[in-house]
């Protein structure tokens, strides 16, 4: 990244694993549970996210030295909820099925607890660029769980990815369910999520060992 | 944080200024682009009307509607007439397409509904398409389903608000949809009996098309549930005009 400083650049990978909102803070939990069922719908909440966090930390950014302190959660909310309305409004106008697609992940969005942490414990003391580049880089952190979960579930679960049938066919009994393998429905309920996330969890931790709390 | 920021004054001020400059930010976003929305409402009821009567682009298994550039000349093309029933009287009315289901149904009696018809001609063959609308797990579930005249259906798009994805939300999913096709609404006396989905029918790849019942979605119980009374409260409201046809 030689258009970032190393500081810089560390902003975006940190949030990518060894200080990740997920698994490390525990934020966005939440909708990482509710909506992991397929990866399809995984990768779009990922990517709303990503557009409300970028725009919404440079936001709180810019006017940080103007907000009264006694006010300001409720001040950074109006800014999240303002951006998503927007969004919603704009996708139903020029990407109606896409807006249909998403549906009600564009609405939790505001209810994502990662994007208020960000603004509260970073946006609120950091410059524009640097608030852009946290934003982005645990937007990403936040996708990164997002998709493996996802993944996992919608394979396990469904046996497809995408909606690909890529295990075979489970009425027909091609491919993989002609020897006897079933889907395993346990996958697409959300306690399955956390069961994911917490094995997510266990692999990052058994791999560096400073992340182990005492 | 200086001093000035934290006055009581400053906040009172702040939260008005803020709730002004967002609220004219949001009114102007919306009303700048509600006929475009609007516009995607319609073309899209149109989509739905000529998706069930099997004007549509659909691959192997995916379900994809007709473009929205072509909908307004095919649905002009297919649908040769439009109703509105309303206690019984049949009326020819060219924006049937339309009425809100929502709002007609929220009027409770059912003489007072305005039910919408569409009259279909594809290759030689008539599909009568009706509307209906009822409640899923989490939100309204609708659908579009095409019969012929013996109330046989020949076509059906489901659609939902918030049903859960991966469970509930497949009533969007070709199997699901498809499985209604060649389904019987009338029993074998010629009542009407709706088609239940269900769970303990031993059919998964249904047959049997005059048991008034398809496979049910695992893990999505109430949306299925909410799928079948939806059917059998709002279609049997058309039965009259079945017979009235038949005889």
């Amino acid at each position: 990244m030689g258009l970032l400083s190393k500081k810089d650049a560390k902003l975006i990978t940190d949030p990518l694993a060894d200080n990740n909102p997920i698994t490390i803070q525990v934020l966005g939990i939440c909708s990482a549970l509710a909506i992991t069922a397929q990866l399809k719908a995984s990768i779009v909440m990922s990517l709303s996210v990503l557009f409300v966090m970028g725009v919404g930390n440079v936001v709180i950014s810019l006017i940080r030295n103007i907000i009264p302190s006694k006010i300001r959660i409720i001040v950074q909310l109006t800014v999240v909820a303002a951006l998503v309305i927007i969004v919603d409004q704009v996708l139903k106008a020029y990407a109606y099925s896409l807006s249909k697609e998403l549906s009600v992940f564009i609405g939790l969005i505001i209810t994502n607890c990662i994007i208020m942490g960000r603004f509260e414990a970073f946006a609120l003391g950091n410059g524009p660029w640097k608030s852009f580049l946290d934003g982005i880089g645990n937007a990403l952190g936040y996708a990164v769980i997002l998709v493996i979960v996802g993944f996992f579930r919608e394979l396990l679960g469904s046996g497809t990815l995408l909606g690909f049938k890529v295990l075979g066919d489970p009425i027909e009994k091609t491919g993989l369910y002609a020897i006897g393998y079933e889907n395993n429905g346990f996958m697409l309920l959300s306690p399955m999520a956390l069961i994911v996330v917490g094995i997510i969890i266990w692999v990052q931790r058994s791999r560096n060992k400073d992340l182990i709390e005492d | 944080m200086s001093n000035k920021t934290d006055s009581n004054v400053y906040t009172v001020l702040f939260a008005i200024g803020m709730v002004v400059v967002v609220g004219a930010l949001l009114a102007f976003t919306a009303a700048s682009l509600k006929p475009t929305i609007t516009k995607n409402v319609e073309l899209e009821m149109q989509q739905n009307i000529l998706y069930a009567m099997g004007v549509n682009e659909n691959d192997e298994s995916s379900a994809n509607f007709v473009s929205t550039d072509v909908a307004p000349e095919l649905f002009n093309k297919y649908i040769t007439k439009q109703y509105v029933i309303l206690n019984g009287d049949v009326t020819e009315n060219d924006e049937a397409y339309l009425i809100d289901i929502k709002k007609e149904k929220a009027k409770g009696d059912a003489s007072k509904r305005r039910l919408p018809l569409f009259v279909g001609e594809k290759d030689g063959k008539t599909y009568y398409i009706a509307p209906i609308r009822g409640k899923g797990l989490w939100d309204a579930v609708w659908a579009y389903i095409a019969m012929d005249e013996n109330m046989v259906i020949q076509g059906a798009y489901f659609d939902h608000k918030g049903e859960t994805p991966g469970l509930g939300a497949n009533i969007k999913e070709r199997y699901f949809m498809d499985d209604f096709i060649g389904e019987h609404l009338l029993d074998s006396q010629g009542n009407f009996k709706g088609v239940a989905v269900s769970k303990s029918n031993a059919d998964p790849t249904n047959q049997d098309k005059t048991d008034n019942e398809v496979d049910a979605i695992a893990g999505a119980t109430i949306t299925g549930d909410g799928v079948a009374a939806m059917i059998k409260g709002d279609l049997s409201l058309y039965v009259p005009y079945f017979k009235n046809l038949n005889k």
